[in-house]
């Protein structure tokens, strides 16, 4: 500590020098970030584009037929893509509204006492490794869905049963997923709303429940849908938790189909795939990739826009 | 005539009242699950969990299950990638609220530190294992998987050390400049102690993030499972750097995929009282952080 070339009394060539330096390098750290996004920007492009050569583009995104290990193989990946982007809108469509009333009650309706403790519960909820949340879902909820289908293909001899291990498994399983996400941001959302907003709707005559839904949430708007774009982006994201439960098998997106989403797809079959179904893989990595991208420009869209409303 | 009705008498809302139930039903839907799952994995974990499961690796020969050598990779990990991580990002941050002037470049890294945050483990296991693995050839190893983590957990460093920066009072600075410090000293001196507690609650978070990691270990670290090698003078604790490793996590879907439920749900229920750790240990410090505020 007491080194001289660092000392405030230095000289003034000394000083500029390590002023310089130190800027120097912090610059460098600052555009870490930077270079980490563009070099996989780059090496996802790099890597995903030479199966659309190889295959042909129409033949892998809008061909329906996976079957990369076959003699004759073909790589059609529309059914995973519908697959990623369907489930994803359904387990927004359970989670998010679940998600945002409990946040509600934790916010306004819960005693004081119970909040206290269901939050600390939430956010220990959030930081479970997803792997756990898959475990629960493949012993409890697949046996559950088992039975749901056995009782509605009853009659039928066409269904392939799947053992539980389809969409809707998957579904359910992503929307407990991120629920705690959603429950945490959005409740925060809530609670940053000023409470004279509150108090004045309060006055004017308005119940509790008008004053909730009619004021609090648009009040709170942007950063509810703040909890939802990460909601979309760790449900589409998610690749070892639904691994096992969606069941694996590249078909429509139907509740009782056997599924692949575009994670489960890569982390499938990664380990055993070369040449043409490697780079396939890599071009599902890169349609993912994409589909991130978007939804981030998105966030960061409605991130600038809550700031504006903020400001003004 | 009509009815005298006093402004005191409430109208019943049925809406309200329905709303209400929504309200009530939703919460308790996602409260008993969110209860029964930390009770049911605590319930079936807690049995598998003894010493030997603790110390002991897997032995195909005894027929026994322990989870040693992924807790030791779990800590390599750990050390190395904030060993890496944490420089970088508390100097980004140091840059982004101390040297910065708003432009552009600003922008850029302020968005492409959120696009980091939010681009899933799968695509970073992804370019991990092409960069780090095949191109710098470092293949499946402990030292590939860090460094990929280093990638993702670098904005959580980042954002934390920001927000604690922002909280030093600026009178701080202007009073160190003001005597003569140099901007350096001042930072070296006055900002990072002050900033402290909320860059440890970043390395906390980020351990939090590299315990749960699966996706983007699976390609990167492997799944090795048993101890490093002492070796004679103990270069075998840093061969292991360059050798396969799988962490908690990984050993957990494997375990799953192999449906030995009993080992899953054990090391389910050691990460659980990890992350319970973790949350604690967060908490506290925010408190004392709050305190010096």
């Amino acid at each position: 500590m007491s080194d001289k070339s660092f000392s405030i009394i230095g000289t003034y060539k000394t000083k500029n020098t390590v002023e310089r330096t130190a800027e120097i390098i912090f610059i460098a750290c600052a555009m870490f970030a930077v270079i980490a996004v563009f070099s996989i920007t780059i090496y996802m492009i790099i890597s995903g584009t030479p199966a659309i050569f190889q295959v042909g583009l129409k033949d892998i995104l809008f061909g329906t037929v996976w079957k990369p290990t076959a003699e004759n193989p073909s790589y059609g990946i529309l059914y995973v893509i519908l697959t990623s982007i369907v489930g994803t809108i359904l387990s927004i469509l359970i989670g998010v509204p679940i998600g945002l009333m409990t946040a509600v009650f934790l916010a306004e309706t819960a005693p004081k006492r119970l909040a206290g403790i269901v939050k600390p519960a939430v956010e220990l909820l959030a930081g479970i490794p997803s792997v756990v949340y898959g475990l629960l879902g493949i012993l409890l909820l697949s046996p559950v869905i088992y039975k749901l289908e056995l009782f509605v293909f009853k009659g039928s001899s066409t269904h392939q049963y799947t053992g539980g291990s389809n969409l809707i498994s998957a579904v359910l399983v992503l929307s407990i997923m991120i629920l705690p996400t959603v429950i945490n941001i959005s409740e925060t959302a809530l609670k940053a709303v000023p409470v004279q907003y509150k108090h004045a709707s309060l006055a004017l005559g308005a119940t509790h429940i008008q004053t909730i839904f009619k004021v609090i949430i648009p009040a709170a708007k942007s950063g509810i849908v703040t909890a939802i774009v990460l909601g979309v982006g760790r449900a589409i994201g998610e690749a070892m938790a639904i691994t096992l439960v969606a069941g694996n098998g590249a078909n429509i997106p139907l509740p009782f189909n056997s599924v692949r989403f575009l994670t489960t797809a890569v982390v499938s079959e990664m380990s055993y795939a070369e040449g043409t179904h490697k780079n396939v893989l890599f071009t599902i990595g890169l349609v993912l990739f994409a589909f991130i991208m978007l939804i981030n420009i998105v966030l960061n869209k409605v991130m600038k826009g809550g700031k504006k409303d903020a400001d003004s | 005539m009509p009815i005298v009705k006093s402004i005191y008498d409430k109208r019943p809302r049925p809406l309200d009242a329905i709303l209400y139930c929504i309200i009530y039903f939703c919460a308790s839907i996602s409260i008993i699950t969110l209860a029964g799952i930390v009770t049911y994995v605590t319930m079936r974990g807690i049995s598998s969990v003894n010493w030997n499961f603790l110390t002991t690796v897997r032995s195909a020969i005894k027929g026994t299950f322990g989870i040693a050598g992924n807790i030791v990779n779990t800590v390599y990990i750990i050390i190395i990638t904030l060993i890496i991580v944490v420089p970088f990002g508390v100097g980004a941050a140091i840059y982004l609220s101390e040297y910065a002037k708003p432009g552009k470049l600003v922008s850029l890294i302020e968005f492409t530190t959120e696009t980091l945050a939010g681009i899933p483990s799968i695509i970073f296991g992804l370019f991990g294992f092409v960069f780090f693995g095949t191109t710098l050839k470092l293949g499946f190893s402990i030292l590939t998987g860090s460094l990929t983590l280093v990638i993702m957990v670098l904005p959580l460093i980042t954002r934390n050390t920001q927000e604690a920066l922002k909280t030093v009072p600026s009178s701080y600075r202007s009073g160190a400049l003001g005597i003569g410090a140099t901007k350096w000293y001042m930072i070296r001196t006055i900002l990072l102690p002050s900033a402290m507690p909320g860059i440890i609650t970043g390395i906390i978070l980020s351990v939090g993030r590299i315990v749960g990691e699966s996706a983007a270990l699976f390609f990167t670290a492997g799944s090795g499972y048993l101890l490093p090698k002492l070796g004679n003078y103990g270069e075998g604790l840093f061969e292991k750097v360059l050798q396969p490793g799988g962490t908690l996590t990984i050993q957990l879907f494997l375990s799953m995929e192999k449906a030995e439920y009993d080992n899953a749900f054990g090391i389910a229920f050691v990460l659980l009282v990890i992350v319970f750790g973790i949350n604690m240990l967060t908490k506290f410090l925010s408190k004392k952080f709050n305190v010096n505020k």
